[in-house]
């Protein structure tokens, strides 16, 4: 693959915004409190948005930060504040050393599974774009036609299906969160 | 940028899977799922960059999954929580017999 050269000020920025986007992921889970959870993690959409942007996926950066940091986040700490959770007795919630040491264990397992994959040449022939062709389509076309034409035409039934998926789910969601008579 | 790119998604997502082995807190286990879609979907922009737009299509799929599962996982947790008062997994054992 040719590499096309970069401009300075864009590799600065996606060093440094998937750099926040860890270390947030990091405080993410290892803080005690859920609320402060919840909040890293927004921290760690929003980052991820920037990446979004930075890899010529504008539309997917905007509705990164409408729906996972805007709307299902929001669901979350909603929900954290509903339940009450802040309280003392719900924070230690960290498991043994035992687990953690077999967390850290399964994480480097898959982390250098990972990298050997990621390690191994992409065949050319696979490569459909020329590098820089997707920022071009955009410059030309806009952000959304691109993402548009393909979901309308080619996957208008996987389209089609995940409206039946969410009204399914909001049924669901209805019927669990209804109070019953006996466990009021 | 794509190997970059690959090398976060792959920290991110063994950061999700750390947590949910180490946490007891339903709620921060189903983030920790959340932030393990997101490694996923960083992983498809960066890929659409290059085979063309099906990644980023295929993102917008699993966004929309995420929402369905947010809302359906929470009432599920709120369920929970009306019936054990808590929502550590430790304590929420029945099928153990």
């Amino acid at each position: 693959m040719t590499q096309v050269e970069l401009p300075l000020f864009y590799t600065f920025h996606f060093y440094l915004f998937g750099l926040i986007a860890v270390v947030s992921a990091v405080l993410f889970v290892t803080r005690k409190s859920p609320v402060a959870a919840a909040l890293w993690l927004v921290n760690t959409m929003f980052c991820l948005a920037a990446l979004y942007v930075l890899l010529d996926a504008q539309f997917i950066g905007a509705i990164q930060v409408l729906v996972y940091a805007g709307a299902i986040m929001v669901v979350f700490l909603f929900v954290i504040m509903l339940l009450n959770l802040g309280h003392p007795s719900e924070l230690a919630d960290a498991r043994g050393l035992g687990w953690k040491l077999a967390a850290g264990f399964v994480g480097l397992a898959l982390l250098a599974e990972v990298f050997t994959l990621t390690r191994s040449k992409i065949p050319l022939k696979f490569l459909e774009l020329k590098p820089g062709a997707l920022a071009t389509q955009i410059a030309t076309e806009g952000a959304i036609a691109p993402v548009a034409k393909p979901l309308f035409t080619e996957y208008l039934l996987a389209f089609e299906l995940t409206s039946v998926l969410l009204l399914v789910a909001i049924v669901g969601a209805v019927v669990l969160g209804r109070r019953t008579k006996d466990a009021g | 940028m794509l190997a970059e790119s690959l090398f976060f998604s792959a920290v991110l997502f063994v950061i999700g899977v750390v947590g949910v082995l180490t946490r007891r807190n339903a709620i921060i286990i189903f983030m920790c799922v959340e932030l393990m879609l997101n490694a996923v979907n960083l992983a498809f922009v960066a890929f659409a960059q290059v085979y063309g737009m099906a990644g980023q299509v295929f993102v917008f799929f699993v966004m929309t999954v995420a929402a369905a599962e947010a809302a359906v996982g929470l009432a599920i947790i709120i369920a929970l929580f009306r019936h054990r008062k808590t929502v550590n997994l430790e304590q929420i054992n029945l099928l153990k017999g």
